[in-house]
């Protein structure tokens, strides 16, 4: 193929570059912003895009104790336990649906992609939780959530990818199913199950609107702790003790919001090596 | 046929060799067949959680002919057949709600849905792969930073104090109000929808492109072809069934706009311009306590939106293209 024109080229790494700042700029102003002193972000009318006196307080600040600390740990907290449970029962799931001739396995299929069309709705799905008991538990955030549909059919699908042949050599060797998924099924699908894992992570630690739901603010995750300092601007009261914070500080919301998209940045590397894989492509495709 | 010769090969010579009872061997169709016991059990969970937190809650729904009171629960409550959905009917604020939801996925429709696809085209033809590979890292990102990140990140960028207005203020120019104005509302929501989503979105259509064979586009050099013709007749036949698939699905999920981004800004600019359906079935039920009425809304919601992506499915597969489902 012949050679494109120079200005098409300068056009196209012009168009991307701006893409490429649309992207990163608004996370250097946070960034920035949380690491300057309030006074400079005061005197610079509410922002710095590169502070002159870099200084953590802002950070020592909130996790030093108090409702962000707090908050952080029980994001971190449901975090790790909804993935590890979700992945459980995905996994589960999923294999027994992937095998064929199971008993009543048609039609748990056609069950659970009939939530895919028709998803039960806030109202119902709210009284449910209210009538088991579930209010004010971090179990309201995990249970209603376990397992999404999507997931579960990567994973079907590619649990069904894996040669049959496999699975005869297991079962010649007198593995029963427990242990063939065990030992042959999932070594095979570490890439599958990082995936999955990761979007499970990212979902819990990114939720915030159950916690708003179902929680009391004492019990609050990071996102809605962020939601009502820096997107509603207000205090939050103690339920415990009476007592409201007041509006943080600028350099304050800042840092909280930094802390709240730091662990997003650190996994991102890790879920964007097995995009390259295929295990998504392959299952939207499907 | 071929799985089914290697399945039933793989199950006679399994089974001499796998220890236990003689009636798991010989009643091996049934659900007491040991292999498939285990299996059962390991759907179980999963299963019930389905059950119990889809079915069980679509089952809740009831309560959209019903009056609930919270002290009689939702199965004691007293019966007002379709006396919410009149009501629902005769709401404006309800038509209100459905215009929103509707205007704002049709500006969705036409000012989101083009990004990915022009992102992803301008992707394809970059030849200097690591360039290609890095913006694509920096691209998907905003996909997975949460609506309340994102949301924060728009106020600090365009906000009456944010980056933008400090940079006009400076230069003496007059200052732009969009943060909290309910003009430009609509607007803003579909600019933060390209933010977070257009990178991701490109991932379908890429993979679409990746399809097409090199030699198609040599072939059509080699007959003269230039850019914009091979365009035309190579690289736009090979995604237009990916394209026709999700406008269709675009269309069938219509009354869907993103409610955590919506709840998230409603209170801001108030409901003239944000309140959606999703938004009006929260704030009736959730915060005024009017649940069989928010349920009733939801409900219907729910109905007509299976229909239309039923609907769009049939469409799809009487255009020639593969539909969600089969």
């Amino acid at each position: 193929m012949e050679k494109p024109k120079p200005v098409t080229q300068a056009a196209k790494i012009l168009a991307l570059a701006a893409v490429v700042l649309l992207v990163c700029v608004p996370f250097l102003v946070i960034l920035s912003t949380s690491l300057a002193s309030q006074r400079e972000v005061i005197a610079n009318g509410g922002w710095v895009l590169w502070p002159t006196d870099p200084t953590l307080k802002a950070y020592e600040d909130i996790l030093d104790g108090g409702i962000v600390t707090h908050a952080l740990g029980v994001s971190a907290g449901v975090t790790v336990i909804g993935t590890l449970l979700s992945l459980a029962c995905t996994v589960t799931l999923a294999y027994a649906l992937s095998r064929p001739g199971v008993f009543g396995g048609r039609p748990v299929l056609l069950l659970v992609l009939f939530t895919f069309l028709f998803p039960p709705g806030m109202i119902p799905s709210f009284l449910l939780v209210k009538e088991l008991g579930l209010l004010d538990s971090y179990a309201s955030l995990v249970l209603p959530v376990l397992v999404n549909v999507f997931n579960l059919v990567v994973l079907r699908g590619f649990f069904q990818g894996i040669p049959e042949e496999l699975y005869e050599a297991a079962r010649l060797d007198g593995a029963g199913d427990w242990r063939v998924l065990w030992s042959v099924v999932l070594p095979l699908s570490k890439a599958a199950l990082a995936v999955v894992g990761l979007f499970y992570a990212v979902a819990y630690w990114n939720s915030w609107f159950y916690a708003s739901l179902y929680l009391e603010s004492d019990h609050w995750p990071l996102q809605q702790v962020l939601r009502t300092y820096v997107v509603a601007g207000s205090g939050i009261t103690d339920t415990t003790t009476g007592e409201a914070t007041v509006n943080a500080p600028q350099t304050v919301q800042m840092a909280v919001l930094v802390i709240a998209t730091v662990p997003i940045l650190l996994v991102y590397p890790f879920l964007q090596k097995y995009f390259t894989k295929g295990v998504l492509t392959g299952a939207i495709k499907s | 046929m071929a799985a089914l010769l290697r399945e039933r090969a793989g199950s006679t010579s399994a089974t001499p060799s796998r220890p236990g009872p003689t009636r798991a061997r010989t009643k091996r169709k049934g659900f007491h067949g040991r292999r498939r016991q285990t299996l059962f059990l390991l759907m179980l969970p999963g299963l019930v959680y389905f059950l119990v937190f889809h079915y069980g809650a679509l089952a809740g729904n009831v309560i959209a002919f019903k009056d609930y009171v919270p002290f009689d629960g939702i199965w004691g409550s007293p019966w007002v057949g379709l006396g919410n959905f009149q009501r629902m009917f005769e709401d404006g604020a309800f038509w209100d709600a459905t215009l929103n939801t509707l205007w704002i996925a049709l500006l969705q429709i036409v000012f989101y849905f083009p990004v990915p696809l022009a992102l992803a085209l301008l992707l394809h033809t970059l030849t200097w792969s690591t360039v290609r590979r890095f913006v694509q890292s920096v691209a998907y990102l905003p996909h997975f930073i949460s609506w309340v990140i994102v949301v924060a990140l728009f106020q600090q960028v365009l906000g009456d104090t944010g980056l933008v207005n400090g940079y006009l203020g400076d230069a003496g120019l007059s200052t732009v109000d969009i943060i909290g104005n309910p003009d430009a509302f609509q607007p803003l929501v579909v600019a933060q929808v390209i933010w977070k989503d257009a990178g991701w979105g490109t991932i379908i259509f890429l993979a679409a492109l990746s399809q097409v064979d090199e030699q198609q586009y040599e072939a059509a050099a080699l007959d003269g072809a230039g850019p914009w013709r091979r365009f035309w007749h190579v690289t736009l036949p090979a995604i237009r069934p990916v394209v026709v698939l999700l406008l269709i699905m675009r269309l069938g999920d219509i009354l869907s706009v993103g409610f955590e981004q919506m709840l998230l800004q409603r209170d801001a600019v108030g409901p003239e311009t944000a309140e959606i359906i999703d938004t009006f079935v929260y704030y009736q039920g959730i915060v005024g306590g009017d649940y069989g009425f928010a349920a009733a809304a939801g409900l219907f919601k729910g109905v007509v939106g299976a229909l239309l992506v039923y609907a769009a499915n049939k469409v799809a597969h009487r255009l020639g293209e593969q539909g969600v489902y089969k």
